[in-house]
C-alpha cells in the first residue's frame, strides 16, 4: 500500500493541487499582512473571478491561460477601489469593522452572482485539460504544472515589486509601522488600496488556475477559502513564505489523506485542522495583537 | 423597576397585535422577525455587550433545533421537555466552544473565524451521520396539542415567541443593570485594562458566551416545533449565523432593543424585495449585505443611534427655538 508508485504520484499532484492553494493564501497573507485585517470577501471574489474567467473562455474564446493576464489587472483595479471607496471609509479603521464589512461584501458579490447566473454548476471543455506528462513514475496533468510555474511566476512578480520598487518599499513600510510611514509622506489610504488589490489580483490569477479542471458556481470559492484561512493561519498570519510551504503542505497532506481516508472525509479534516491551528497555537501567533 | 418598564410597554403593544388582526400573513411575518429577535439577542449579549463578534451563532441554534426534533421523534420525549433540553444541549455547546476559544486567548477576527469553523464542521457531521437523518433531515410528527407545542392557528405560537423575547429581553436588561454587564463592557472596552483591574475576562467571557447561546437556542427550538422540520443547512447553515448578528447590528449593538428593531428592519426590507422581485433567489440577501455595510458606514450605532440623535436635535430644537427653526 505505501509503494513508491502509489505515493510518488499522490506527493506530485499534492505538491501541485497545492500551488493553487497557495495563491490564494498569499493573496489573503498579504492583505493581513499590511491591513491586519481578515478579509472576509475573499472567497466571493475567488467565484467571481472565476465566473470572469468562464464568460472569458465561452463568449470571448479566451484561453483561462491567457485570460490570466487581462483578469489579473481587472481585478487588482476592483480590489483597489473595494478597499479605498468602500471598506476603508466604512470601517472607520476598526478592526470590527472591517470583518462586517468584508462579511457584507461577501454576502453582496455571493448572492449578486447568484441572482444573475442562478445556483447552475458550469464548466468549461479545454482540449489540453486532461493531457497528462510523465514524470518518473507518475503522471501529472498539464494544468496542474501550468498551475505550479504560474504560482513560481506570481511569487517572483510579487517578490521583485516588494523588493525593488518604491510601491513595494511604501508597502513594507507601513506594515512595519503605518504612523511612521504616514509621517515620511506615504499615503496610507493608497497603499492599504494597492494591497488589496495586489492581493484579489492574486486570486485572480488562481481563479484561471482553477477554472479549466474545476466547476464554477456562486459558492465555488468558498471551499478554498476555508482550506487558505487554515495555510495563513498555519503559515503564520502575514508571513508571504509561511503562505508558500503550507499551502504546498495542505495540498500534499490532502493528497496522501484522501488515500487512506477517501474524499468525503476530506473537507471536514480542513475545518478540525484549522480549529485545532487555532486553538493550540494561540500565544505567538494570535495573541500578540490586542 | 422603573428600568424594566420599557420592556413591558413594548411587550404589551406587540402582545395586542393578534386581536387587531389575525392574518396568518402577517402573523407569519412578525413570528419569523421574532424569531430573529430572539437569535439576535443572544448575539447581541455576547456581541453587542461583550464585544466577542461571533460569525458561528448557527452552532447553538442549530443543536437546539435538532435537540428537540430529536428527542421527540427518536425518543419520543414530550416536546416541551424537549425545549428545555434543547436549551441546554444549546447553552453546552456553547460553553465548550467559550472554554476551548477563551482558554487559548483567542479574540477579535480570531474568534470570528473559529465560530464559524465550529458551526460549519457541525453542519458537515449533521449532513452525514444518521441520528439527525442526513442529507434527508428531521421531520416532526404532527400532533396539534398544546401539550406537544403544536398548535392549529398561529396567535399561541406568536404569543409564545413574543414571551421568549420578553424573557431575553428581561436577561439583558438585568445583565445590563448588574455587576456582570459591567464587566462585560469593560472587556468590549478594553479587555487588558479589564483584566488589568482584576476582572477575570474568561469567566466572564465564558458566562456570557453561555447565556447567549441559550437565547440564541430557544430560538432554534422554536424554529423546529414551528415548522416542524429541521436539517443540516436549516440547522446550521450560514443565514442564522448572519440574520443573529445582522438584526443587533442594524438596530443598534450593545442596546436593549437593538435585535428587536433590527429584526423589524431587516424583515421588511427582505419581504420588500421579494415583492419587487416575485422570486429571485439571492437579491434579499444582497440587500442584507447592503445594508449591513451601509449600517456599519454611515450608522455605527445602528437605527437606534440614528433615531436618538435625531430626538436630541428636536428636543433641543424644541428647546431653543431659533430663527432658523422659524
Amino acid at each position: 500500500m505505501l509503494s513508491p508508485v502509489i505515493l510518488v504520484p499522490a506527493v506530485l499532484n499534492g505538491l501541485m493541487v497545492g500551488a493553487v492553494y497557495a495563491l490564494i493564501a498569499l493573496g489573503l497573507t498579504l492583505i493581513y499582512g499590511v491591513l491586519h485585517i481578515i478579509n472576509f470577501a475573499h472567497g466571493a471574489l475567488l467565484t467571481a473571478a472565476m465566473f470572469a474567467a468562464f464568460f472569458a473562455f465561452t463568449l470571448g474564446g479566451l484561453d483561462p491561460y491567457l485570460a490570466a493576464f487581462v483578469l489579473a489587472p481587472l481585478f487588482f483595479a476592483i480590489g483597489y477601489a473595494l478597499q479605498r471607496f468602500i471598506i476603508g471609509p466604512a470601517a472607520h479603521g476598526e478592526d470590527r469593522n472591517f470583518l462586517l464589512v468584508t462579511l457584507g461584501l461577501a454576502i453582496v458579490i455571493e448572492n449578486a452572482l447568484l441572482y444573475f447566473f442562478r445556483a447552475d454548476t458550469r464548466t468549461i471543455n479545454l482540449p489540453y485539460a486532461f493531457e497528462v506528462v510523465e514524470i518518473g513514475p507518475a503522471f501529472v496533468a498539464v494544468p496542474r504544472i501550468i498551475a505550479f510555474g504560474a504560482l513560481i511566476a506570481v511569487v517572483a512578480a510579487l517578490w521583485t515589486v516588494m523588493r525593488w520598487t518604491d510601491t513595494g518599499k511604501a508597502i513594507r513600510a507601513v506594515a512595519k509601522e503605518k504612523l511612521g510611514a504616514e509621517l515620511c509622506g506615504i499615503d496610507v489610504a493608497h497603499i492599504y488600496a494597492v494591497t488589496f488589490g495586489l492581493g484579489t489580483a492574486c486570486v485572480a490569477v488562481a481563479a484561471c488556475l482553477l477554472i479549466p479542471t474545476y466547476y464554477v458556481n456562486p459558492t465555488a470559492g468558498e471551499a478554498f477559502v476555508l482550506i487558505a484561512f487554515t495555510i495563513v493561519v498555519l503559515g503564520g498570519m502575514g508571513s508571504i513564505a509561511g503562505a508558500l510551504i503550507g499551502g504546498l503542505c495542505v495540498g500534499v497532506v490532502e493528497s496522501l489523506s484522501s488515500i487512506f481516508l477517501g474524499q468525503s472525509l476530506g473537507q471536514i479534516g480542513i475545518f478540525i485542522m484549522f480549529i485545532v491551528v487555532l486553538l493550540a497555537r494561540p500565544s505567538g501567533l494570535f495573541g500578540a495583537r490586542p | 423597576m422603573k428600568a424594566y418598564w420599557p420592556i413591558f410597554v413594548v411587550v404589551a403593544l406587540l402582545a395586542i397585535v393578534p386581536f387587531v388582526t389575525t392574518s396568518n400573513v402577517i402573523l407569519n411575518f412578525l413570528i419569523t422577525t421574532l424569531l430573529i429577535a430572539l437569535a439576535g439577542q443572544g448575539w447581541n449579549l455576547l456581541g453587542g455587550y461583550g464585544g466577542q463578534y461571533s460569525f458561528g451563532h448557527a452552532a447553538f441554534f442549530g443543536t437546539a433545533a435538532y435537540a428537540t426534533a430529536i428527542l421527540q421523534v427518536q425518543y419520543g420525549i414530550n416536546a416541551w421537555l424537549g425545549l428545555v433540553a434543547g436549551i441546554f444541549a444549546g447553552a453546552l455547546v456553547g460553553a465548550v466552544i467559550g472554554v476551548l476559544c477563551f482558554r487559548s486567548g483567542l479574540r477579535g477576527s480570531y474568534f470570528s473565524l473559529v465560530t464559524l469553523a465550529f458551526a460549519e464542521v457541525l453542519r458537515i457531521l449533521s449532513s452525514v451521520t444518521p441520528i439527525t437523518g442526513a442529507g434527508l433531515g428531521t421531520l416532526i410528527k404532527l400532533d396539534l396539542r398544546p401539550e406537544a407545542f403544536q398548535f392549529q392557528s398561529r396567535v399561541p405560537f406568536y404569543w409564545i415567541a413574543l414571551s421568549f423575547v420578553a424573557v431575553s429581553l428581561l436577561i439583558v436588561r438585568g445583565v445590563e443593570n448588574s455587576r456582570f454587564g459591567a464587566y462585560l463592557v469593560a472587556i468590549r472596552e478594553n479587555e487588558d485594562a479589564a483584566a488589568a483591574l482584576g476582572i477575570n475576562t474568561f469567566a466572564v467571557k465564558l458566562v456570557a458566551i453561555t447565556v447567549s447561546a441559550a437565547i440564541t437556542a430557544a430560538a432554534g427550538c422554536f424554529y423546529a416545533q414551528y415548522f416542524l422540520f429541521v436539517d443540516a443547512a436549516i440547522a446550521y447553515g450560514p443565514w442564522i449565523s448572519i440574520d443573529a448578528l445582522l438584526a443587533p447590528i442594524v438596530g443598534g449593538p450593545g442596546t436593549l432593543f437593538a435585535s428587536l428593531l433590527g429584526a423589524v428592519v431587516i424583515k421588511a426590507l427582505g419581504e420588500a424585495a421579494k415583492l419587487l422581485t416575485a422570486d429571485a433567489p439571492g437579491l434579499d440577501l444582497v440587500i442584507y449585505g447592503l445594508v449591513l455595510i451601509a449600517v456599519v458606514g454611515l450608522a455605527p450605532r445602528g437605527v437606534l443611534g440614528v433615531l436618538t440623535t435625531l430626538f436630541q436635535r428636536s428636543v433641543r430644537a424644541l428647546a431653543q427655538p431659533g430663527p432658523d427653526h422659524g
